[in-house]
C-alpha cells in the first residue's frame, strides 16, 4: 500500500476500516522500540516491529578499540546481564590470543554468569508483572534482585555494569568469606522466588490473560530461529549450557526446563524455572570450586592476535543463545566484531504471534518474548 | 587455540579470513566435522572451498552464483534448520564484501554443537548507491526463514542488496539516513 517517493518519505493509502497505530518508541509498554500495528476494531491484522531507537553502533565502536578496552562498552547492550553479554566475546578473544584460563576463574565466571542471569530475569519479571497490571509482581522481584546485586557488588565492586570478565579470567578474586554469604543469599533467594507461584504463576487472572495467547508451535519456533526461553517454551530441548558446554558447565549437573504449550504463559514460566536451576548451579559450583589459586592469566598490554583468524563463540544468556563472531587480522583491534543477540533473533516471532490477537493482549505477548530492546539494537 | 598456524596465512596480511584447504595440513581433523565437510565437497566439488574444519565449526566459502544451491543442500541433506547470525565483513582491498551465515540445527541432536559457517562474497562499489548498484547477493530467506531481519540489517549496514528478499527496508538506522552504509571500512566514525 505504500509508495516511497523519497528515502524515508512514503505515501500510504488510508484504509477506511484498518487503523494504523504507532506504539512507541517512548511508550512505556513497548520499551525503547516502535511497533507499528494495524488494527481492525480490536484485532491486530498486521504488526511491523521497528527497532533501532537506541542503536549505538557497538560493533563499529569495537573496531577502534583493542581487546581490553572493548570490555566496558560491549556489556552496555544489556547492563543487567552484563557478564553473559561479555562472555562470548571473552571466550573468543581468549581463543584468538591463545590464553589459558585458571580453573578457579572458570568457576567464578560460572557463578557470576548465573547470578547475572537471575538478576536479569528478575528485572524482566518485574516489567512483565507491571505491564499485566500486577503491581506486587513489580515490587517483589525489584526488591529481591537486591540480594544478588549485593553479591555481585561484593564480587566485582560494581552493582550493575561489572566489567568483571576479562580475556584470561576475571578481574578480581572473590572477597574473603564470599562462599558462605553467597550460599546463604542464594538459598534465601530460592525460597523467596518459590513464593511467586502463589501470587503470580498460579494466579487465575494471569493464567486467563496469558494461556493460549500468542501460541508459537514447535515447527515455527525452529523455522524462525528463535532461541532461549521462547524456544524451550515451545517444546525444543535446547540449552547451550548442556548442548555445547563452555568453561566448566560440563562438570555441573544441569536440568533443562522445557514446556510444550508455546503460549505466553509457558514463555513467562520458563525463565522463573530457570532461576531455580541457576540456584542449583551456583550451589554446585561453590562446592566444586578450587579454594585458592590464580584467577587471571596476565596479559601483555595491547595484546595482538597471533595470526589472522576468525572465531564464533556462543553462550546461553538470560534470553537465549548469544554469539560473538570476531574477525581478526593480526592487529591489536578486532577487524570486525559481530554480536548475534537473542533479542534480535526472537523479534522475528513478534509479527507472527500478534497477528489475530486482541490489542489488549499485546503487552502479554510482547513482553513474554523476553525481549530487551537495547540489546536488539546494539 | 586459533587454528590456522600455517605460515602462508601470515603472508596474506590484508586478508583476515584464512582460506586454505585443510587437506594440505598434517593436522588430524575432528572426524564428525570432517564427515560434514566431505559430504559437501563430494556434492559440489570445485564450486566450494572448505576454509577450515575444527572442533564444532566447519567453514565453507562459496561463490555468489552457487550459494543458493549449497544452502538448499545444507538444509535438506545435512539437517541444518536455522541461521543464528548473518555478519557482513568489508574488504576494501579485495573490492569485496563478505557475508557470513552461521547455520545451526535444533532438530538433529547430533548437530546441536555444530555451527556450519557459509561465507560468500559480493562485489563492492566505491561509491555505493544501496540497492541500485552491483553489490547484489541472492537472498537465502526462502531457504532459511530466520535470515529475514539479519539480511535487512546487512542491507542497511553494508549496502548489500539481497535479490528476492520480500522486505528490503531499513531496520535499525533512521529512515532518512543519507550517508554511507556505516559498517563499511570507509565510514570512519572518528570525527563525525
Amino acid at each position: 500500500m505504500t509508495t516511497e517517493i523519497m528515502p524515508g518519505l512514503a505515501l500510504q493509502k488510508v484504509d477506511e476500516r484498518i487503523m494504523t497505530l504507532n506504539v512507541g518508541p517512548q511508550h512505556p509498554g513497548s520499551g525503547h522500540m516502535r511497533i507499528v500495528v494495524q488494527i481492525d476494531g480490536d484485532y491486530i491484522v498486521a504488526c511491523d516491529p521497528d527497532p533501532g531507537y537506541v542503536h549505538r553502533g557497538e560493533e563499529k565502536m569495537a573496531e577502534y578499540r583493542n581487546y581490553i578496552t572493548n570490555i566496558p562498552h560491549l556489556e552496555r547492550p544489556v547492563i543487567h546481564d552484563s557478564c553473559n553479554v561479555l562472555y562470548p566475546y571473552v571466550l573468543g578473544a581468549e581463543e584468538l590470543l591463545g590464553i589459558e584460563v585458571p580453573e578457579r576463574a572458570k568457576y567464578i565466571r560460572v557463578i557470576a554468569s548465573e547470578l547475572n542471569r537471575c538478576i536479569y530475569i528478575m528485572y524482566w519479571l518485574a516489567i512483565y508483572g507491571i505491564f499485566l497490571g500486577h503491581s506486587t509482581m513489580f515490587m517483589w522481584p525489584a526488591g529481591d534482585r537486591e540480594f544478588l546485586i549485593d553479591l555481585m557488588e561484593k564480587m566485582s565492586g560494581a552493582r550493575v555494569t561489572h566489567a568483571h570478565f576479562v580475556p584470561g579470567g576475571v578481574r578480581n578474586d572473590l572477597p574473603p568469606n564470599f562462599e558462605d554469604v553467597c550460599l546463604r543469599q542464594v538459598n534465601y533467594f530460592e525460597k523467596r522466588i518459590k513464593e511467586y507461584a502463589a501470587v503470580f504463576y498460579d494466579n487465575p487472572i494471569l493464567i486467563s490473560r496469558t494461556q493460549d495467547t500468542g501460541v508459537l508451535s514447535k515447527q515455527d519456533a525452529i523455522r524462525l530461529g528463535t532461541t532461549g526461553s521462547v524456544l524451550r517454551a515451545s517444546g525444543v530441548d535446547y540449552d547451550l549450557r548442556v548442548k555445547e558446554p563452555y568453561d566448566v558447565y560440563d562438570e555441573l549437573d544441569i536440568h533443562t526446563n522445557v514446556m510444550k504449550e508455546g503460549d505466553a504463559y509457558a514463555r513467562s514460566r520458563i525463565p522463573w524455572l530457570d532461576m531455580m536451576e541457576s540456584c542449583n548451579i551456583i550451589r554446585q559450583a561453590l562446592q566444586k570450586m578450587p579454594k585458592s589459586g590464580s584467577v587471571r592469566t596476565k596479559l601483555k598490554p595491547n595484546p595482538k592476535t597471533k595470526v589472522p583468524a576468525t572465531v564464533y563463540k556462543r553462550v546461553e544468556s538470560g534470553r537465549g543463545s548469544l554469539g560473538c563472531y570476531i574477525v581478526s587480522d593480526g592487529k591489536t583491534e578486532p577487524y570486525r566484531l559481530k554480536l548475534s543477540v537473542p533479542s534480535f533473533r526472537n523479534l522475528i516471532a513478534l509479527p507472527y504471534l500478534l497477528k489475530g490477537e486482541k490489542l489488549g493482549n499485546m503487552p502479554s505477548v510482547y513482553w513474554s518474548l523476553n525481549y530487551w530492546p537495547v540489546e536488539a539494537d546494539r | 587455540m586459533s587454528t590456522e598456524t600455517q605460515p602462508s596465512d601470515v603472508i596474506s596480511k590484508e586478508k583476515p579470513t584464512p582460506a586454505k584447504k585443510p587437506e594440505e595440513k598434517p593436522v588430524d581433523l575432528p572426524a564428525f566435522e570432517k564427515g560434514l565437510s566431505d559430504k559437501i565437497t563430494e556434492k559440489f566439488g570445485d564450486k566450494i572451498e572448505v576454509a577450515f574444519v575444527k572442533e564444532d565449526r566447519v567453514r565453507i566459502n562459496v561463490g555468489r552464483e552457487n550459494v543458493h544451491e549449497v544452502a538448499e543442500f545444507i538444509r535438506d541433506e545435512l539437517n541444518f534448520d536455522h541461521v543464528e547470525s548473518v555478519s557482513g565483513v568489508d574488504f576494501p582491498k579485495d573490492k569485496e564484501i563478505e557475508v557470513v551465515y552461521h547455520i545451526g540445527s535444533y532438530t538433529d541432536s547430533s548437530l546441536s554443537r555444530q555451527i556450519l559457517v557459509l561465507a560468500t562474497r559480493a562485489q563492492r562499489e566505491d561509491n555505493p548507491i544501496p540497492g541500485k548498484d552491483a553489490t547484489i547477493l541472492p537472498t537465502l530467506r526462502n531457504i532459511f526463514y530466520s535470515v529475514e531481519f539479519h539480511e535487512r540489517e546487512i542491507f542497511e549496514m553494508f549496502g548489500v542488496f539481497f535479490e528476492g528478499h520480500p522486505d528490503n527496508r531499513r531496520l535499525l538506522l533512521p529512515e532518512d539516513w543519507a550517508d554511507l552504509p556505516p559498517l563499511r571500512k570507509d565510514f570512519d566514525s572518528r570525527g563525525r
